[in-house]
């Protein structure tokens, strides 16, 4: 059964806690391990925060929209932003890569998210906002259903 | 949920035990706090204790990247301790665990740097 939510929420940085539970929230009905949870807390925080730092700028009155699907072996989850977009992606996922290297970025966002979940398809182009399709099979699904 | 940041000094080592969610929403306001009580007090080491700290992400690394580059000019040492699984792999992933000593609590981390708890 396809179970799907989605959510829109304002470009501020209070949303970044608002996003990662709620999807969290969404997702401990497919009962997924405490790793699995952490790891995709962890990829909506990263994916939120670099819509608000780097689409938009830190423009609190903008739009972050989230949507999350479980499905039959895992989740489905996109966050897309209306912002700047990215006009060279293979370099934005580079590890330690930073468009913002004075604000004390890591430059590791992409790398965790890429780490941490199956698949991730970056769609973005100049001030055509950025979109970031990602998957990830979780144990317990792997599994037969209750 | 948010972020507490408890700040001590012990000798020539500023201790820093954070609870909470470490995020780019609280990264600043840390950041300020922690500068702020290093540049008033007369210390060289750090010790980040991560203890009670229940998430963080990148933008946490963040902030423990720019006050190792500081505590590397006043000549010392970051050394973290009490790191909870899901952190210690952010740490691995980043590479940071190369520049900054892992141990396993607080005490034994004073101890490295040769004050006694």
């Amino acid at each position: 059964m396809r179970n799907e939510m989605s959510l829109e929420f304002s470009s501020i940085s209070e949303n970044e806690a608002f996003a990662r539970v709620t999807v969290g929230s969404f997702i401990t009905q497919i009962d997924p391990t405490m790793d699995e949870l952490t790891e995709i807390k962890t990829v909506v925080s990263e994916a939120v925060t670099n819509s608000i730092i780097h689409g938009y700028n830190n423009d609190p009155n903008q739009k972050i929209f989230i949507s999350c699907t479980i499905t039959e072996d895992g989740i489905e989850l996109t966050i897309k932003d209306d912002g700047i977009g990215i006009g060279d992606v293979e370099e934005a996922r580079q590890p330690l890569y930073t468009s913002k290297p004075d604000m004390e970025r890591s430059g590791m966002g992409f790398t965790i998210i890429e780490n941490f979940m199956d698949s991730v398809e970056v769609i973005s182009l100049p001030d055509k906002g950025t979109t970031v399709h990602m998957t990830k099979q979780l144990a317990k699904t792997k599994s037969v259903c209750k | 949920m948010g972020l507490q940041a408890n700040f001590a000094v012990k000798e020539e080592v500023l201790i820093v035990r954070l609870s909470g969610e470490l995020d780019h929403h609280e990264a600043e306001g840390l950041r300020d706090q922690w500068k702020d009580t290093m540049y008033t007090n007369p210390v060289k080491h750090v010790i980040l204790n991560l203890e009670d700290v229940s998430f963080m992400d990148s933008s946490g690394l963040g902030v423990v990247l720019g006050r190792y580059k500081e505590v590397l000019q006043l000549g010392g040492e970051m050394v973290v301790c009490s790191v909870s699984p899901p952190i210690k792999r952010l740490f691995e992933m980043s590479g940071l665990f190369k520049i900054v000593r892992l141990e396993e609590n607080e005490s034994f981390a004073l101890m490295t740097l040769g004050v006694a708890s």
